[in-house]
């Protein structure tokens, strides 16, 4: 609320610096704007810059990370009986004194005695940094707009480039937007390689890597250390690979032969109204997705399995068909196929793009030889694009190894390793799902392992995408 | 071509014509085979499409209607304690009302008054309590009180559940059933649209259920997202396509965002997460940290976006701009950027759009709690459409199924204006130089 309102007062005091540089460039050229190096408004920006910017700033991260500093001040003089607290009981017990402070209710532990009075002494001294932090942080962030005002406004004068300056604060908002980008690759990697690190330090790569057990749920117990390769993720990538297989089987025909449809037989009317109708399909909301997996295909598609299974019952083949009347609605064919399904609009818009890509004097040359339609499409436009679908393929399956929805809703739970399609089968993205919803500690390796998936998650879908680019880089110009 | 080239001697041997007719009829029959083979890709995509669509209206469309009844309670004074309102059972005052209207006896182990409260929600009691503690005058009259019947009566109503089902098998026993027709042959029960979908928030109870916090949730999200994303991935293109020097880093920073468009959405999460949760001590579930994850996850998109829209504005205007003397600055932001502005805003409305629809990466930063009113400010807990679809899907009443299929449909009238809007946008503006 404070900073709400120090930042409005702070706009105020930056549109007065505005109309004061404006008047004071104007008032140097004697009022006429034909004289000053830039536009009068472009004095009023520069002297309004340097009064609101640089306080405003201060502004926003002392409200980022002013809570921090307090608490960290807050806890450097830890008396005796909190020290000899847990550590668990530590932080609940500095979050009570912060609750307090800032006038909220606090937990339902009870404290007396030494602890009591300690308590109350921190509360006390919460209230006391808070102060001295926020006033600390508002009065340091006026006397920069002050200062920045003073030293901006004299500077004014009908010789003065402000323009050139006030272009160069724009130049530096636009890196620092450019950075953001780089900043979040640069947070991604950093976030789960770190948590990662932690949880490799209980669990060793190589058992993650290529332990064929999951069981997160064991290392639950506190006086377990969890090396016991339960968390071995080779059930989950295999999952994920049959997944991703029967997905990119749907996909991959369908999406393939419905853009050589468009693109190569399909006339103007048909083409502009099957487009849009596939990006509707591309529009939907995974979770739809994951919906209709769950409620309408897994049913169908039991019940099919079911049915050939009460038919075969009794004859030659019994086993199997005891087996297919077993099958539940989750299981790994379902949720490949509507991620398939999914993945059509994408597979067939990317495919599209690049046969239109291939120059219409290679088509000639073959029709010119006398080859027909599907002859020519067969064997000179599609070699010709190859490269460009393989990368489009590549990409394909770099979302469906990342796609969480469907399979969290249709795939089942089980780490099995399995090839059987009619299983259910668990893939990497369930599991971090998993292990991530609900309330948890963020020290187990349970929780962290998560990360670990996240970071194999990362590696292999960008090295998917890496390999499409380098693929379509390599290949693009080869007929321009 | 010399003579050489022309081999000597008598011409290579044609086929026979007969040879030559099956070939060319097998050449025939395969492109006929692979055009049919076009054509069937296409009907299977579309046929996907129309089952999509088709069962999820099927599945929700009967949502929107609800049947409401109306009883008058007698509130008997010698029930309501007024020392301690919230303590009095009002559920039983209504129950003790449809008994008298359906003529029927409560026995000593409350056998009929418990089938009765299976019939109808738990609003009326709710009601009544609201109505007693504004109005102590009221106890002692009768009042009528509107209020759903409890989901299963309403699944009974449309069909869903069957007289026919044997009677072990469905959660009404015959005399519920029996009621419930006495109730809509007398005109007690009124079919009605179903307004408290729309303007009720998450409940236990899926005749109480409604979309609104979910929606409002949604909103407050997208606004952090496109305060964010919009501008910060606006600029960084300008930047990107306008004034940044060709080198190595400009080269780094361009694979990175074309990277980053393609990193799985769940990875978002868990830098969420880590960064915004672990680290920032931003409130757990709130609009403002599933905004700031969205924003991250749209920003690559935003900024490819511009950087196209920007490459299509021609040089000339450029070169105009600082042929009569503006600066760079001049140029991109009074020329270039409002001429690129139509696409920018297509992009920027496109990749809203996906936002709206993503429900992994909030499954990790904590929007999965049940939440039971709109959030009131950016920083109180909130649940999302998507995340609401998805917590629906999740529970066992089969009342709820219905009501998750109403809330995509929801979601996807949502979508669907949004993607609309883009594309009158890009029609509308849409320029050839």
């Amino acid at each position: 609320m404070l900073t709400w309102l120090s930042l409005l007062f702070l706009a105020l005091f930056s549109g007065a610096a505005f109309m004061a540089g404006r008047s004071r460039a104007l008032k140097s050229s004697g009022g006429s704007a034909a004289k000053l190096h830039s536009l009068p408004n472009y004095y009023g920006v520069y002297a309004a810059l340097w009064a609101g910017a640089p306080a405003a700033l201060l502004l926003l991260l002392g409200a980022t990370f002013g809570g921090r500093v307090e608490d960290a001040m807050l806890q450097a003089q830890r008396p005796a009986a909190v020290q000899a607290l847990t550590p668990d009981r530590q932080d609940v017990f500095f979050s009570d004194v912060n609750a307090i402070a800032i006038g909220q209710a606090a937990s339902e532990v009870s404290y007396d005695g030494a602890l009591k009075a300690a308590f109350d002494a921190k509360v006390v001294e919460a209230k006391r940094i808070d102060g001295i932090v926020s006033y600390s942080v508002l009065g340091l962030a006026g006397l920069l707009a002050l200062a920045g005002f003073l030293l901006a406004t004299p500077r004014i004068n009908t010789e003065f480039r402000a323009r050139n300056r006030v272009e160069g604060w724009i130049a530096g908002v636009l890196i620092a937007c450019s950075v953001a980008a780089v900043l979040t690759t640069l947070g991604i990697v950093m976030s789960l390689i770190w948590e990662s690190w932690r949880f490799f330090q209980s669990v060793s790569p190589l058992s993650f890597l290529f332990g064929t057990e999951w069981a997160p749920q064991i290392a639950m117990r506190a006086d377990q250390v969890a090396s016991s390769g339960a968390f071995g993720a080779v059930p989950l990538f295999a999952g994920t690979f049959l997944v991703m297989m029967i997905a990119m089987l749907v996909a991959a025909p369908i999406g393939l032969y419905s853009a050589i449809y468009l693109s190569e037989y399909a006339g103007r009317g048909l083409r502009s109204t099957i487009k849009p109708l596939l990006e509707i399909l591309a529009g939907v909301p995974t979770v739809v997705y994951g919906f209709f997996a769950a409620l309408t295909v897994g049913p169908i598609f039991r019940a099919f399995f079911n049915g050939i299974g009460a038919s075969l019952a009794g004859g030659p083949l019994d086993d199997l068909a005891q087996y297919l009347m077993q099958v539940q609605n989750q299981m790994a064919l379902v949720a490949g196929v509507v991620m398939g399904i999914m993945l059509i609009p994408f597979v067939s818009s990317l495919s599209d793009d690049i046969i239109n890509a291939v120059p219409q004097s290679l088509r000639d040359g073959s029709y010119a030889m006398g080859a027909t339609k599907s002859e020519t499409v067969k064997k000179v436009v599609l070699p010709a694009a190859l490269p460009g679908i393989m990368a489009a393929m590549l990409l394909a399956v770099s979302r469906a190894v990342g796609e969480t929805m469907i399979v969290t809703m249709a795939a089942g739970l089980q780490a099995k390793l399995t090839a059987n399609p009619l299983d259910t089968v668990t893939t990497v993205t369930v599991q971090i799902v998993t292990l991530l919803t609900g309330d948890q500690e963020f020290d187990s390796p349970k929780t962290l392992s998560a990360f670990g998936l996240g970071l194999t998650l990362f590696v292999v879908t960008l090295g998917l995408n890496i390999i499409a680019l380098r693929i379509v880089q390599k290949y693009r110009e080869q007929y321009d | 071509m010399t003579d050489a080239a022309i081999s000597p001697g008598a011409p290579a041997a044609r086929p026979a014509e007969s040879a030559r007719d099956a070939l060319l009829k097998k050449r025939h029959r395969s492109e006929k085979l692979f055009r049919a083979q076009g054509i069937a890709a296409i009907i299977i995509a579309m046929i996907f499409l129309v089952v999509l669509v088709g069962r999820i209206v099927a599945q929700g469309y009967s949502t929107f209607e609800t049947h409401t009844l109306t009883v008058p309670v007698y509130l008997n004074p010698e029930r309501i304690d007024t020392t301690a309102i919230e303590g009095v059972n009002f559920d039983y005052i209504v129950a003790e009302a449809m008994m008298k209207k359906l003529g029927v006896q409560d026995d000593d182990l409350g056998t009929t008054s418990g089938k009765i409260m299976d019939l109808t929600s738990r609003d009326f009691g709710n009601q009544l309590l609201q109505m007693v503690k504004k109005d102590h005058s009221l106890i002692g009259k009768t009042v009528n009180v509107t209020g759903s019947v409890k989901a299963d009566a309403d699944l009974y109503y449309k069909g869903e559940i069957k007289r026919s089902t044997a009677e072990g098998d469905r959660k009404l026993d015959n005399q519920q059933l029996d009621w419930l027709d006495k109730l809509k042959n007398d005109g007690t029960v009124k079919t009605g649209f179903n307004t408290k979908f729309f303007t009720n928030s998450d409940s236990t109870e899926p005749e109480q259920a409604g979309v609104w916090g979910a929606v409002i949730g949604s909103a407050m999200m997208l606004i952090i997202t496109a305060v964010i994303a919009i501008p910060v991935g606006v600029l960084a293109a300008v930047y990107l396509e306008e004034f940044a020097p060709k080198n190595r880093w400009t080269d780094v920073i361009e694979v990175n965002i074309n990277n980053l468009a393609a990193v799985p959405s769940i990875v978002y999460g868990l830098l969420g997460l880590a960064l915004f949760i672990n680290w920032l001590h931003v409130p757990r579930g709130s609009p403002l940290v599933g905004g700031l994850v969205l924003a991250l996850m749209a920003l690559p998109t935003v900024i490819i976006a511009t950087r196209s829209s920007l490459k299509a504005v021609p040089p000339s205007i450029r070169e105009a701009a600082l042929g009569v003397g503006a600066s760079k600055a001049q140029t991109v932001f009074h020329h270039v950027l409002p001429l690129a502005m139509p696409g920018v805003m297509t992009g920027a409305i496109l990749s809203l759009a996906h936002a709206l629809g993503e429900t992994a990466p909030l499954l990790m930063i904590g929007m999965v709690a049940f939440v039971p009113g709109a959030p009131e400010n950016f920083a109180s807990s909130a649940t999302v459409l998507p995340v609401q679809v998805f917590i629906w899907e999740n529970a066992s009443e089969r009342a709820f199924h219905e009501r998750t299929a109403a809330a995509i449909i929801v979601l996807l009238v949502f979508m669907i204006v949004m993607n609309a809007a883009a594309v009158i946008l890009r029609r509308r503006f849409e320029r050839r130089w």
